[in-house]
């Protein structure tokens, strides 16, 4: 439990540690996918990246704090040369250290490096077994590369983790990717089910599922799971919009993650910055200790003091905490509010109607917004409201 | 799947698994892709003994010399080992 002073805005309030360190290093990426999380609006902090020194004393901080896992991620990490530092740096600092990639710029010459620079495993994302639904989710050619990009991360003997968003597109193609994972020698794959925030709220009715394809896609991968065992581990991210309750969203807000964003700014969750008068602390003025601890941002939604009804008094409330802050933000209004999912939310209706419109032909045929500079431009200097009027503050 | 440990079984920690003493939790803690586990005293002081050389009879009497005032501990090491075989932190190696 944690107190709270005046105003939300105690002094120095939690024993938590930032166990997972998430550096988003960069917002540019080559791809362009459909269901990217990353903020609408990215395109303004594309000019102001972190340095690699201000990389390795973030690095730091965090690892006094307690921080053990490291994600390296985008954007497209690969498009800054200095991932070979902080790689090294990581290693030297004892943290286990992943990088998330498009597998865009990964080259023998990086790969090498990057092993003798201890980084412990690579993410890399894969689409969908057929070049056209890669090609097409992500707007770009990058289906040979992604193949090629695994055979190396196997040759250098790292461990393979797979990471296959899940949408309307390739969803009928659970199996045939697995057994794509299972003969490129992969030893974890992620399902994700599209979650939607950024670019993939936008898209919602475009990339959403029905239930029974997601129940058909579980059932699929339970199996394939029996086959495999232990060889490859699967996990199925199960979409919070199918379920009945919220998920608990980063495990507690300021609970176990820590984001810092290619700008430097430090957040506790990846969509965080479209919550409403929430200033957030930036490594370039604050330590990251501060941050977690001091900052009125981590701990404005930190523990349950900051609930309204229905979840004040609720009895599962220690459960979920409420669910996602931005998901009840971005989509009722209320940051406040319990996450729509919940069917005890007054605003699950909204849930229900964003189904509902994801098996309207209409909706689902509007074309795809691809994650791109030039949108991300139009949507951050509001001169896409067509792309935006339905949802609260995006970007 | 569910093989049963044995006094002469050995092990060692599992490819790409990474064991180490943090300082912050003080605590030994297992590292892993898209994870990682916070091992008690006892269950660090075991999985410490882990190394592809010794044996599970070895890692008990280790265990059993260092902590004497201990009773019975070998029933909970078994146990341990036995978890940590199934949540494939470790590869049998004879
Ligand atoms: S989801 Fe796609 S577009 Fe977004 S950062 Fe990742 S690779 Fe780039
Ligand atoms: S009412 Fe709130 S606390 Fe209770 S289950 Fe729903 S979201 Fe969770």
């Amino acid at each position: 439990m944690t107190t709270t002073g005046n105003n939300g805005v105690a002094a120095s309030k939690t024993n938590t540690q930032p166990l997972w360190l998430l550096a988003e290093v960069t917002y540019r990426c080559p791809l362009h996918c459909a269901f990217c999380y990353n903020p609408t609006d990215y395109d303004k902090h594309t000019q102001n990246e972190l340095t690699t020194e201000q990389w390795i004393q973030a690095l730091r901080d965090a690892r006094k704090m307690g921080a053990l896992q490291l994600g390296i991620s985008g954007g497209e990490p690969l498009l800054r040369d200095d991932i070979e530092d902080i790689v090294r740096e990581a290693r030297q600092l004892g943290y286990y250290s992943n990088l998330i990639t498009s597998g865009v710029g990964l080259t023998e010459k990086r790969i090498q490096e990057f092993k003798e620079g201890g980084l412990d495993h690579i993410q890399l994302s894969m689409h969908d077994i057929t070049e056209e639904i890669n090609n097409f989710i992500t707007n770009t050619k990058t289906f040979e590369l992604k193949k090629k990009v695994a055979a190396m991360i196997k040759g250098h003997g790292y461990p393979m983790v797979l990471n296959v968003v899940i949408h309307r597109y390739n969803i009928g193609h659970i199996k045939e990717i697995l057994e794509m994972a299972e003969a490129l020698g992969a030893d974890y794959v992620e399902l994700a089910n599209t979650q939607y925030y950024g670019w993939s709220l936008i898209n919602r009715s475009q990339l959403m599922p029905t239930k029974e394809q997601i129940d058909h896609a579980e059932m699929i991968t339970n199996e394939f799971r029996q086959k495999v065992g232990n060889k490859m581990k699967i996990f199925f991210v199960v979409p919070d919009y199918f379920s009945d309750r919220p998920k608990k969203c980063m495990n507690g807000w300021g609970e176990v993650f820590m984001i810092v964003t290619a700008n430097g700014d430090v957040l506790p969750c990846h969509s965080a910055r479209v919550l409403p008068g929430m200033a957030f602390p930036n490594v370039r003025e604050h330590g990251l200790e501060w941050a977690w601890k001091e900052s009125p941002a981590f701990n404005k939604y930190r523990g349950d003091d900051w609930m309204k009804e229905p979840c004040r008094s609720c009895p599962e409330k220690e459960k979920d905490l409420g669910g996602c802050r931005c998901q009840a933000f971005l989509l009722s209004g209320d940051a406040e509010s319990a996450d729509p999912v919940c069917t005890l939310s007054p605003n699950h209706h909204l849930i229900e109607k964003a189904i509902e419109d994801a098996k309207n032909p209409q909706l689902q045929a509007q074309p795809i917004v691809f994650r791109n500079d030039k949108n991300s431009r139009r949507i951050a200097a509001g001169e896409a409201p067509e792309l935006v009027k339905e949802f609260h503050a995006l970007p | 799947m569910t093989t049963s440990v044995n006094p002469a079984d050995i092990y060692s920690l599992a490819r790409h698994y990474r064991f180490q003493w943090e300082e912050a939790q003080q605590c030994y803690v297992l590292l892993f892709p898209e994870g990682m586990i916070k091992l008690n005293g006892g269950a660090g002081e075991v999985i410490k003994r882990v190394d592809g050389n010794k044996t599970v009879a070895d890692i008990v009497t280790e265990l059993q010399q260092a902590f004497p005032d201990a009773t019975d501990i070998e029933a909970d090491i078994l146990a341990m080992l036995q978890l940590a075989l199934e949540k494939a932190w470790l590869e049998k190696r004879n």
